[in-house]
């Protein structure tokens, strides 16, 4: 065995417990100079554990985890942001960067980002001296992103990505894809964890597919087919099939705003550019449909966040007062009532809980989703606003909540969709696509295709 | 980007007070009156600096005020006395503080509560060192403090010096910098490697090194002290850092801002009473001035959001 | 989680412990006297440590640092309207109450229209109404009604009227907190202002009506304080401002907001109280004291940190 050959990490049976909880139940891997790995795998099946493992966050509860070449220039780049928002882009590189002491450590600190965000992402147009707080969260990806890969004082040899386009809109994700496959192709290595398989089939050499704790697959990418990884992590595939489900029969306009117009019963989508207005858009109206000092009991909307922690869970509580907080009434609250109303939710949406009394941290992201998706619907309001509910949700909750969906809708709900996946806009009745901040065409029924939004999210033809 | 539009309006609040000062008092211009105007300026500004040291990382200190008047005590009495002995006590008060943020980082303490404790602390040393009122000044600190340089008066100067220094310390180092995303974003310093309690306990000290000198430039020009003489710097201090643009969390803090509002402050007081306002309503109209100011900001920011 | 002790036990225990330790240099002696005076001078901490408590969950930042001056405006305005008047008692109470009113909602105002930072608004309005109390009140002391100075110092069933208003109030605010809509908003929002306004929950409404609530409980602390010492003093607030924030987190409540606890302020207020009278008993000076009951507030905060279960 070579140098060259040696393996950047191997875990050997490494296995991770808290507290009764087995998170991660003997996994041996290794990854090897030039690899990059696809690791793929449902909410909870321990792919964080795994990355935390790798990065050093703690160590095994049995079993190793070696770095034959040392265990120096391990990067991270984490599905939470996680920079600093009152520092600069070329600061928070320097926090970073062991190497930079001293007077004048802002210069190489500057030119280092400038020259990490050049080569992975050309035309990216981000001020290194412009503080993080005044970037988009794209902007805040990419610059996370380039911080993983920049030699800060030496040279990354192992980058791990952690849903890295979970922000970032196609043009832009395609751009790291890129770089990741020249990254591997000049002997580095990589670990890339996405949901968005086509990625993930894209940039990868071997595929690891993690379930509940341990590894269920490991083969080569040419070995797997969309299908086959999609069964491997333990679900059914329903490509295509499913997302013709009938579309409901519009009825009357009973929303006109933002320059958006939904009929009851309708399935509307919001599509385009990441960070083009779509969220904005959605926010104000919400908030223009709902009141800061009243509560009527018919309320207008209902929001279901994206951002869960800055937007959606309220992260004290059990799951139960995270599902009831916006359907409590008025005066006391009805606490059998309530608990009915939560038992039942819990059934219909399949919350992964045996008490829920539990606190809502207790559960994975994708079941904390689930809740957020029954605070919602539990309640009678014609109109349901969500804001790219699907992020980092896994395939078969999807597919859970896609029916769902469609089942309120042919009861006369109106839903108002804004998606960063183009596959889920759509299966939507019609579609809004958002260019800087804007809309820039409606479509409907059979005009909606892959192609036409994105035709209306670039600007090919002459400006209208 | 925001950043540096947050210093504006503290600039323009002072000039505006400062152009009104000399408008009802054109004697005030000159250098006697400049000096007597922002005479109590200097400890009020490090004060402002202590505090603002807390705020970068997130927390808050209602202790300040009385571990300022325990530091000039120890000034007006140890020090005098016993130099040597003064010097220890001092760098032990500066440890201590230390050693209060490693400890409220480490066992996740709410700051504003073991600060709040920690007054009584402080207060009750400091009626231990000196019951009644009393002690003297040191000699040096009394002459740095009324020394009269050409052109400029001291207390001017030395609040440059102040903004200078912490400008250096706290924006341009590296030190500085961590500090501060400390206040941004804990989690990720700690990723980066860095030992956050550390960092705290850093901030920490360098708060009680300017409480320290913000009570021995207080003795230097009141000749004594009592248990008391600061207690209202907490309460100053907290305003001056978010007079001078700074935020109560997120790291936002400007260190020349913190020094312009802690003069704002000091000249709020002389300009009231230039105004001849009734004794009653002097402490009103402080209040009034620092909603004033405040809103004078939002309009500010607001303006500056839109464009 | 229902295994674990709940937080506002370890205040009440505190406050045992400083009862039996004064009782132990007395031998026993003055045991009623002593619970009398911890149950009267409790109860004004305890008003406004309710109050605080409202605010302090309404999440980081929110804080009311003009209970001081609200007591005092409060206390001397009421006084002056009633005059030593017998028979003004109510009128005397409703101008408290309309003086906290008022404060809430001026200090609201400057929070919400100006953004203030609560801590920044409610101080820089707390010299204005300190000032207004120090114009109105010139320096007399204006003794309250007969009757009322009667209540505020007198007993029912051998427990000091103070302290059943206390307890009455005690169980609205636990009412509101534990089984009502209201609460759950508050609660909501002290731990995500954003996320409950995203779930529907009209956020401005509660945090007013809580900067409101505060206002009122201090006022009346103030009218009920003035009542009982015989008049009104410009400082007479003062020690209430450390005081309302220390019980709140000694009883257990997190400064991180989302989460109250009513048992634990009285709890706290009867400690903070009794331990003063402890030390007092011990023949401690003025400095001893503050520098044990500040060691003592701390040692309690880190004992209670190190029993909470961890996030």
């Amino acid at each position: 065995m070579t140098e060259t050959d040696k393996p950047v990490v191997a875990l050997r049976d490494a296995a991770k417990h808290f507290g009764p909880v087995k998170a991660l139940d003997g996994v041996s891997l290794s990854v090897a100079p030039g690899e990059c790995l696809g690791l793929v795998g449902h909410n909870g099946a321990g792919k964080s554990t795994l990355v935390n493992l790798i990065n050093g966050t703690f160590g095994p509860s049995s079993g190793t985890v070696d770095f034959p070449g040392g265990a120096g220039d391990v990067r991270a780049v984490f599905q939470e942001l996680s920079l600093c928002p009152n520092l600069t882009v070329a600061e928070n590189l320097a926090m970073a960067h062991p190497a930079l002491k001293g007077v004048g450590w802002r210069r190489p600190a500057g030119a280092e980002i400038r020259a990490a965000l050049d080569r992975v992402f050309p035309d990216h147009g981000i001020d290194a001296d412009a503080e993080v707080d005044t970037l988009t969260i794209a902007e805040r990806q990419m610059v996370e992103i380039a911080i993983g890969f920049a030699p800060r004082g030496g040279a990354a040899r192992l980058v791990i990505l952690d849903e890295p386009t979970s922000s970032l809109d196609e043009g832009i994700a395609r751009q790291l894809l890129s770089h990741v496959k020249a990254f591997c192709a000049a002997g580095g290595a990589v670990i890339f964890i996405s949901h968005m398989l086509g990625e993930v089939f894209d940039v990868s050499s071997r595929i690891v597919v993690l379930k509940d704790g341990t590894v269920v697959a490991d083969r080569p990418v040419g070995d797997f087919t969309r299908a086959g990884l999609v069964d491997a992590m333990g679900h059914v595939a329903t490509e295509g099939a499913a997302q013709q489900a009938a579309r409901s029969a519009p009825g009357e306009v009973i929303l006109r705003a933002e320059g958006l117009e939904a009929r009851r019963g309708e399935v509307v989508g919001l599509s385009g550019l990441a960070g083009h207005g779509q969220a904005a858009a959605l926010a104000r109206l919400y908030l223009g449909l709902s009141s800061d000092w009243r509560r009527g009991r018919g309320a207008g909307a209902v929001f279901v966040a994206g951002d869960r922690p800055r937007d959606g869970v309220l992260p004290l509580w059990s799951i139960l007062r995270n599902v009831s907080i916006s359907v409590l009434g008025r005066g006391l609250v009805d606490r059998a009532a309530e608990r009915r109303l939560a038992e039942d939710w819990r059934k219909r949406i399949g919350i992964r809980t045996d008490d829920l009394t539990n606190p809502i941290l207790s559960l994975s992201g994708g079941n904390q989703q689930k809740v957020l998706f029954a605070r919602a619907l539990a309640s009678d309001a014609p109109i349901v606003v969500m804001d790219d509910p699907m992020r980092g949700v896994d395939v078969g909750t999807k597919q859970d909540v896609y029916a769902m969906i469609r089942a309120e809708a042919a009861k006369g709900r109106t839903f108002l969709w804004y998606s960063t996946e183009t596959e889920e806009v759509c299966q939507c009745d019609r579609v809004f696509v958002f260019r800087n901040g804007e809309i820039s065409a409606e479509l409907t029924g059979e005009q909606i295709t892959e192609e036409r939004i994105l035709e209306a999210s670039f600007e090919m033809q002459e400006a209208s | 980007m925001l950043s540096r539009y947050r210093i504006i309006l503290p600039v323009v609040s002072l000039a505006v007070l400062l152009a009104a000062t000399f408008y009802m008092q054109p004697r005030a211009m000159s250098y006697f009156g400049l000096n007597l105007l922002f005479n109590l300026a200097v400890p009020i500004a490090l004060a402002t600096i202590a505090q603002m040291m807390i705020i970068m990382v997130n927390d808050i200190d209602l202790s300040l005020g009385a571990f300022v008047s325990l530091a000039a005590c120890i000034t007006a009495t140890y020090l005098n006395d016993t130099p040597l002995l003064g010097v220890l006590i001092l760098l032990g008060l500066v440890a201590s503080y230390a050693l209060m943020g490693a400890v409220i980082h480490t066992l996740d303490l709410p700051a504003i509560v073991v600060t709040l404790g920690m007054s009584f602390v402080w207060g009750g040393l400091a009626l231990f060192i000196l019951p009644t009122p009393g002690g003297a000044a040191p000699g040096w600190i009394r002459t740095l403090m009324t020394v009269k340089p050409a052109l400029v008066p001291m207390a001017v100067l030395a609040a440059v010096l102040i903004a200078l220094v912490t400008h250096l310390l706290v924006i341009r180092s590296r030190l500085g910098t961590v500090l501060r995303g400390v206040g941004g974003n804990a989690r990720s310093i700690a990723r980066a490697g860095w030992n956050v309690t550390v960092l705290k306990a850093t901030a920490y000290g360098l708060a009680g090194l300017f409480g320290v000198l913000a009570g021995m430039a207080l003795v230097g020009l009141t000749t004594s002290a009592d248990a008391n003489i600061a207690l209202r710097y907490t309460l100053l201090s907290i305003a001056g850092v978010i007079l001078g643009g700074g935020e109560f969390i997120g790291g936002k803090v400007s260190p020349v801002g913190a020094v312009i509002g802690a003069l704002t402050l000091t000249l709020a007081a002389s300009f009231l009473s230039f105004l001849r306002l009734s004794p009653d309503w002097q402490i009103g109209a402080q209040g009034a001035i620092l909603i004033l100011v405040l809103t004078a900001r939002l309009l500010f920011s607001r303006r500056g959001a839109a464009a | 989680m229902t295994m674990s002790v709940k937080p506002w036990v370890w205040a009440w225990l505190a406050a045992a412990q400083a009862f039996a330790a004064t009782l132990v240099l007395t031998s026993g002696r003055g045991a009623g006297e002593l619970a009398y005076a911890a149950l009267s001078f409790g109860a004004f901490a305890a008003i406004v440590g309710m109050g605080q408590m409202l605010v302090i969950t309404l999440g980081p930042g929110n804080v009311d640092l003009s209970i001081p001056a609200t007591m005092t405006l409060a206390g001397t305005l009421a006084l002056k309207v009633m005059g030593s008047d017998p028979g003004t008692a109510w009128l005397g109470l409703i101008v408290a109450l309309g003086v906290g009113l008022a404060v809430g909602c001026a200090n609201f105002a400057l929070i919400w229209l100006l953004r203030l930072p609560p801590i920044i608004a409610t101080l820089a309005a707390s010299l204005v109404y300190q000032s207004v109390a120090i114009w109105s009140n010139r320096g007399l002391r204006i003794k309250p009604p007969e009757g009322l100075a009667d209540f505020a110092t007198g007993r029912l069933l051998g427990v000091p009227n103070v302290a059943w208003v206390t307890l009455v109030l005690a169980i609205v605010v636990w009412v509101l907190l534990e089984r009502a809509v209201w609460g759950r908003w508050l609660l909501a929002a002290g731990q995500n202002l954003r996320a409950a306004r995203l779930a529907g929950v009209p956020v401005q409404a509660v945090r007013a009506a809580t900067y409101v609530a505060v206002a009122v409980f201090a006022s009346l602390a103030g009218y009920l304080l003035s009542s009982f010492s015989g008049g009104a003093a410009l400082n007479m607030g003062a020690e209430y401002l450390l005081m309302s924030i220390a019980v709140v987190v000694i009883g257990g409540s997190s400064i991180a907001g989302g989460n109250s606890n009513v048992p634990g302020v009285i709890g706290a207020s009867l400690f903070m109280f009794l331990v003063v009278s402890m030390l007092n008993s011990y023949g401690a000076g003025a400095g001893v004291k503050s520098v044990l009951t500040g060691a003592i507030i701390i040692a309690i905060v880190i004992a209670a940190s190190t029993r909470r279960p961890r996030a």
